[in-house]
Order: structure tokens, then C-alpha cells, then sequence
């Protein structure tokens, strides 16, 4: 229980980033710590006590395996999350090449 | 189970330098140290798989965000309703604390999973599908519709970062295309 809860304050304090700086390339820091509290928190309540990983092996059997399922699932998430961060920087180097700033309290044609 | 906690309070401690600091580029670091302190921790809750691609996608992440902030410091603006916002904000994330905490009692406790699902793949994995690494036959084979709309977004992304870098469209004569990243 403790250790969701500092799972969550993780992702609290992308929220926070998210919410409160204007400069962008903090902004898209604060998302990608959020992706990582995310995914954390999915490993997290996968594991089990004591548990092994889930890789079989033919001379000795282990039981006691963790869940497989969110790892597998986490595992493609982790790869999309560098996707769309490069997205998001190349979106934030057009933007500096046209205003040349990256704070988005200046940038006013984005307004309207 | 006491270095995980060690792992975590790390990792928020990281997170925080990373909000806090004025300097981008020392940022962009603070970040990449958040990220392989979560690998290890990847690698004490049994998911080497996860701990291997967290450091390849840390690296490939922290030299995209350099080219990004390299020689553009700028100092931070604080003007506006600065003290309104953080105000808004925090109550925000107050009251996103209260609902998670109490959403967090109906979990079942840390390190006892529920695994309904997952048994029939422990039980049945190796005979369905021939790997002993039971992550990469979910992903290839149980679930492979899964992996196959993760694609989809992956290479929708690419197309979307190549459309942005690219600079056809303002191209005069004479001009070099640039080489942009990616």
C-alpha cells in the first residue's frame, strides 16, 4: 500500500510539472515522468512475493512466477511513450525555430 | 523489499530536481537518471525484459531531448498569475490524491496478485506456443492484435515526426535540405 503510494506521488509530480511550467520542453519532461509512474505502477501490482520472473526453463520447474500479462503490455507502452516524446520534441523544435522561444506565455499566435 | 523503497524515494527525489531546475540541459540529466534508476527497479520486481528496453528507449529518449535543448537556455518566465496557478494546481492534485487513495483500497495488497487471467498463460504457455519466455508469447502470440494496434501507433508517430521535420515545403532553389533528427 505504501509503495503505491509513493508510485503515486511520482506521478504527482508530473501532474504538477504539467499543470504549473511554461516553458515546453519542461512540460514534455513532466509528461514522460508520468509515463514512467504509469508503467511503474503497472509492474507493481503485477508482482508477487517471493515471485521469479516469467521465464521457464527446462531443468528445474518454478512455480511462483509473477504476472506476465502487464509486462507484456508495458513492454510495447514504453516503446510508443519514445515515439510520441519525439513527436512532442520535434512539435517543440518547430516552434522554437518559428518564435524562438520555447515559453508559452510569449508564444501568442498560438492563441487564436 | 527495503531497497525498493530506497529505489522509489530516489526516483521522486529525481523527479523533483528535474521540475525544479532552471537549466534545461541539466534537466534533460536529472531525467535520465530517473529513468535508469526505473530500470533497476524493473529488474528487482522480476521484469528483465521491461529493464532492458527501459535503458535503450532511456538513451534513445535522452539524445533526442538533447538535440532539442542544446545551446537554447532560456530564462524562465514568471510573470502573470503565477502564484494562482500553483495555487489551482496543487488543489488539483489534492484532490486527485483523496480520490486515488481512496480507489486504492479496493487493489489487493502489494504482492499478491489476483493473476486470473495470467494462469491459464503460465499453465498453458509453453505448450500453445513453443517459447519458454512467457512476455514474448503473450506479446507474439496470445495477444498479437494487441501488439499489432501498438504498431499502428508507433509508425503513425514516425509519419508525424517526419512530416514536422521535414522542410519541402518552404524549399527555395539553391537551398540544401537540412537533416533533421530521426
Amino acid at each position: 500500500m505504501i509503495i503505491y503510494l509513493l508510485c503515486l506521488m511520482l506521478f504527482c509530480c508530473g501532474l504538477y510539472c504539467i499543470l504549473v511550467k511554461r516553458n515546453i520542453i519542461k512540460i514534455i519532461l513532466g509528461i514522460i515522468i508520468a509515463e514512467y509512474a504509469v508503467n511503474l505502477f503497472f509492474i507493481l501490482v503485477a508482482y508477487r512475493m517471493e515471485g521469479r520472473a516469467p521465464i521457464l526453463s527446462s531443468e528445474v520447474e518454478i512455480v511462483n512466477m509473477v504476472d506476465p500479462l502487464p509486462q507484456a503490455l508495458v513492454l510495447t507502452s514504453i516503446v510508443i511513450g519514445l515515439a510520441t516524446t519525439t513527436l512532442l520534441v520535434a512539435i517543440a523544435m518547430r516552434i522554437y525555430e518559428k518564435y524562438g522561444t520555447f515559453d508559452i506565455t510569449k508564444i501568442k499566435e498560438l492563441k487564436g | 523489499m527495503i531497497e525498493l523503497y530506497i529505489l522509489l524515494v530516489l526516483m521522486i527525489v529525481g523527479a523533483i530536481v528535474t521540475i525544479e531546475l532552471k537549466d534545461l540541459l541539466a534537466a534533460v540529466i536529472s531525467i535520465g537518471a530517473v529513468g535508469m534508476v526505473l530500470s533497476i527497479v524493473f529488474l528487482i520486481i522480476k521484469a528483465p525484459d521491461l529493464a532492458i528496453t527501459q535503458i535503450v528507449v532511456e538513451m534513445l529518449c535522452f539524445i533526442i531531448l538533447l538535440r532539442a535543448t542544446l545551446k537554447k537556455d532560456l530564462p524562465f518566465s514568471t510573470t502573470g498569475s503565477w502564484l494562482f496557478n500553483t495555487f489551482v494546481a496543487a488543489g488539483f492534485i489534492a484532490i486527485f490524491l483523496f480520490v486515488a487513495v481512496k480507489a486504492f483500497k479496493d487493489l489487493p495488497e502489494f504482492g499478491y496478485p489476483i493473476m486470473r487471467v495470467a494462469n491459464i498463460y503460465l499453465k498453458e504457455g509453453l505448450v500453445k506456443t513453443g517459447a519458454s519466455n512467457l512476455v514474448s508469447s503473450i506479446i507474439l502470440d496470445f495477444r498479437a492484435y494487441d501488439t499489432l494496434g501498438e504498431a499502428t501507433i508507433l509508425f503513425t508517430a514516425v509519419i508525424g515526426v517526419l512530416t514536422i521535420v521535414r522542410r519541402i515545403g518552404r524549399k527555395k532553389k539553391d537551398e540544401i535540405v537540412e537533416e533533421d533528427d530521426e
